[in-house]
């Protein structure tokens, strides 16, 4: 019995196969997609895509149209590829008020702007589990800096930039007593508070900074984008949970026909904060910065922050209605237009700034939420996109007078235009699109060209692998009337939002190699001559070099048991891509890929007298599989001399 | 310019151009290689070495390469052509401006000389150092090369392992041969203007 239902159902699947969306989906694609995404052997691809690995914790950059994957970028989790959070010099990286946190779920990214464009710096992404911001140097394609974000719960909403990289702006997702104290859940409305925060970027090397804090009721918090333009010196951010419940949120939380977009003048702001009206309060949390001359991460524990009450505030924050939970929140290219992509309506909000600024100093309020001012929703709208589909999630633009949104429950892509709020194309995805990104689709200018839709289920459109599979993504061209399919690819992780900048932006300034004469490592060892061991007490530290193709030392002798054994391995080479990998038999903490020009450190606690190898696991050169050593372990107390050579040279 | 200082004129350029040596490389040798995209350029100076852009420390490159096959190390300060080559040219300034000041046939007819020979001489030199690292093989290296021998060409291509080798004069060499000529040509001059005045 169940074999011949097994039988029927394979039956009707492949059917559907034949004559349903898989089929819809191939004859969906036009006759020269392929030439369109082709990049020959030895050409580049015209755009570097970065996406969020989400629950992977990193980032992944892709070539586009060619939808090939560049390199995973290491950010909130161990990545033993690389040795990133093994290797000694960058384990502190992980470091939180939580202790050490080696994962994290990485949804936002944004490039860093002047003037409301992309300028190729730097890239940022948010932690979303426990609340941290990153930033990545798009020189190196390194993570270089991670910043905590106290007294939030769930840094959801991160880190959306202003038009001059003046602040990364973030909201907590999760309402919680702050600060963090022992009460019952369902005091909820008594206890819970939210806050939304500004992390200043410092113009000259990116370092971040938590500038202040603003306590917001206790909301949900979920995306936000800053004005520009028009609009800049303000901050937009959806939330839901407007009924502030606590339980069963899936319903309780989804009752009102409403809930509110926040609309902060962070310019206020700022006034408010140099008229001393911030409040400093205690607090605990880790910063943690790459040093890039020694490429080592030291971390510091920052005590207190400044708190805006909006109470004290006038002028500073304001809410305004937006159809059902809305969740993505998006500024047109001119700074003009906000869309509020209510997921559990068919309709988009589309207000106008200038409406909204006017309604705020005509004073036209439709009551408060604790003192905080509701502009009245007809005042401040542009318009209504109605019924397009099911349940817009994300909008971008090509800066052509077109949004494009995402509808996950309707399964597709809609070109809409903007000015007349009318539905200009639509295209299925496969299937169930969260973001989706335009390049430069989030800035005043726009660059238009290609459209990727980041899905959230896959189900059948790869070979499948499993119960597990890859998130699958969609390319569009946006260049006609009409959106042209022209793409499929599976990703790593779970993309959430990405952003793509002309690969012409960042290509030139990439770094090839780091060097050596630059490297201030404190255990460099500059020079197979500099080589050494050197014992302190029972930690053992090894000046090593790698070159093609040996290490220097190779031999080893006078390590005891009970000691820790600190490989401090320095890349000798001043060349494009040779790297040299190092680990040694029973490392527990994988092994590292040292750069031309860099140190890393490997931490070895030998658990067994013996000899051990060690070898290089970079296929570096010809004679890759020579580079290799030993190093001899001896019993506590044994009289064997602390020794190293190469080739019977000490 | 009047026809009587065309010859000084001459001899003017000539040194002009001879400082051409110490803006551009002298010779180039490009390792090609399928590794090695645009190849690896090895540029030799008057007084240094140098490699392409963004290709770091040529000289230490290709020593690294080089070990595989046993060839001793380059090392430039161990090089004394380096030191005294640009004293040389220095030198043949000074007497280059000594013989504008003079205006003599058979000082310009000297100076042609000694620079034509101190060249060859040069180049020659050259040959000695490329044959001296191209047969002083350390045989325990981990690559033996079939005859012991690993030498670039002077002048033209080669196949010397997995690497295709162009050996060519660059626009040092250039300068200092059309500097030649401008002495030669001032030579010339001051001659046909000497055995017109004697008619």
């Amino acid at each position: 019995m169940t074999v011949l239902a097994v039988g029927i159902t394979a039956l009707l699947f492949s059917a559907c196969k034949q004559n349903g969306s898989v089929k819809d989906a191939t004859s969906a694609v036009k006759g020269d997609a392929a030439e369109e995404v082709y990049v020959a052997p030895g050409e580049y691809d015209e755009f570097y895509a970065f996406l969020s690995g989400g629950y992977s914790g990193n980032i992944t950059a892709y070539g586009l149209p060619s939808g090939r994957l560049l390199k995973e970028i290491p950010v909130f989790s161990k990545y033993p590829e690389n040795g990133y959070g093994y290797s000694e010099e960058t384990k502190p990286f992980f470091n939180t008020s939580y202790g050490e946190v080696p994962w994290d779920d990485a949804h936002h990214i944004e490039l860093s702007q002047t003037d409301g464009k992309f300028d190729g710096r730097w890239l940022f992404v948010n932690a979303n589990n426990t609340p941290r911001i990153a930033k990545i140097d798009l020189q190196t394609f390194k993570t270089t800096e991670i910043i905590e974000i106290p007294d939030v719960a769930g840094l959801h909403c991160a880190p959306f930039i202003t038009e001059n990289s003046e602040y990364l702006v973030s909201g907590t997702r999760f309402s919680v007593p702050m600060p963090q104290k022992d009460v019952p859940i369902d005091s909820y409305k008594e206890n819970f508070q939210g806050r939304v925060n500004y992390v200043s970027v410092d113009q000259e090397t990116g370092e971040m900074s938590l500038s202040f804090q603003i306590q917001m009721p206790g909301f949900n918090y979920d995306l936000a984008r800053n004005g520009k333009g028009v609009s800049h010196g303000w901050t937009f951010l959806t939330t839901y949970n407007s009924e502030e419940a606590h339980t069963m949120l899936e319903k309780n939380a989804s009752q009102r026909d409403k809930d509110l977009m926040a609309v902060i003048n962070w310019k206020k702001a700022e006034e408010h904060l140099e008229q001393g009206k911030g409040k400093e309060q205690k607090t605990s949390y880790y910063h943690n910065v790459m040093d890039e001359s020694t490429g080592i991460v030291e971390s510091e524990v920052k005590k207190s922050t400044t708190l805006l009450n909006p109470g004290d505030c006038e002028g500073m924050v304001y809410f305004v209605p937006v159809p059902k939970s809305p969740h993505g929140c998006d500024v047109s290219p001119s700074g003009e237009y906000l869309i509020g992509n209510g997921k559990l309506s068919a309709d988009m909000t589309v207000f106008s700034f200038s409406k909204l600024k006017q309604a705020i100093e005509n004073e036209q309020f439709a009551g408060d939420h604790n003192g905080i001012p509701i502009i009245d929703y007809e005042a401040s709208l542009h318009g209504v996109l109605k019924e397009a589909g099911l349940g817009p999630l994300h909008t971008e633009f090509d800066g052509k007078g077109n949004a494009y949104t995402t509808f996950f429950i309707s399964s597709e892509v809609v070109k809409w235009d903007l000015e007349e709020t009318t539905v200009v194309d639509r295209k299925e995805t496969y299937y169930s699109p969260g973001h989706l990104t335009i390049p430069g689709g989030e800035t005043k200018e726009p660059y238009g060209k290609y459209l990727l839709a980041m899905n959230k289920i896959t189900k059948d459109r790869y070979l499948p692998t499993g119960p597990e599979l890859a998130h699958s993504a969609q390319l569009y061209n946006i260049e006609g009337e009409k959106m042209e399919l022209i793409l499929d690819f599976p990703t790593k992780g779970e993309p959430h939002y990405a952003q793509a900048i002309p690969a012409d932006m960042i290509q030139p300034g990439v770094k090839k190699y780091h060097k050596l004469e630059e490297n201030e490592h404190p255990y460099v060892a500059k020079g197979e001559g500099k080589a050494k061991v050197v014992r302190d007490g029972n930690e053992v530290h090894v000046y090593m070099t790698a070159i093609r193709s040996h290490f220097a030392p190779d031999n080893i002798e006078g390590i005891k048991m009970g000691d820790e054994v600190y490989f401090h391995v320095t890349n000798l080479e001043q060349s494009w891509d040779v790297p040299h990998g190092f680990t040694v038999q029973g490392a527990h903490e994988g092994g590292l890929l040292v750069m031309p020009g860099e140190t890393l450190t490997l931490k070895w606690e030998p658990v067994k007298p013996g000899v051990f190898p060690f070898y290089c696991t970079d296929f570096c050169s010809a004679l890759h599989q020579e580079m290799s050593g030993y190093v001899r372990v001896s019993p506590k107390g044994s009289d064997v001399e602390l020794q190293w050579s190469l080739d019977e040279e000490s | 310019m009047n026809k009587t200082n065309i010859p000084r004129g001459l001899m003017v350029a000539a040194l002009i151009l001879l400082a051409g040596v110490f803006i551009f490389p002298l010779w180039q040798i490009t390792l090609e290689a399928a590794q090695f995209p645009g190849g690896l350029k090895l540029n030799i100076w008057i007084n240094k070495f140098s490699g392409g852009e963004g290709e770091g420390d040529i000289i230490s490159n290709i020593n690294i390469l080089n070990h595989y096959i046993g060839m001793q190390k380059i090392e430039p300060d161990a090089i004394p052509e380096l030191q005294y080559f640009p004293i040389v040219v220095y030198i043949m300034m000074g007497l280059g401006l000594l013989a504008v000041w003079l205006n003599k046939t058979w000082v310009y007819a000297g100076w042609f000389i000694v620079l034509f020979v101190l060249g060859a001489l040069g180049v020659y030199d050259f040959y000695l150092w490329l044959y001296d690292y191209g047969h002083n093989l350390d045989p325990t290296a981990p690559i033996k090369v079939p005859g012991m021998s690993f030498m670039p060409p002077l002048f033209g291509e080669k196949d010397l392992l997995n690497f295709y080798v162009k050996s060519y004069p660059h626009w040092g060499t250039i300068f200092l041969s059309i500097s030649m000529v401008c002495a030669l040509l001032a030579t010339w001059f001051k001659f046909k203007q000497h055995s017109y005045v004697k008619k």
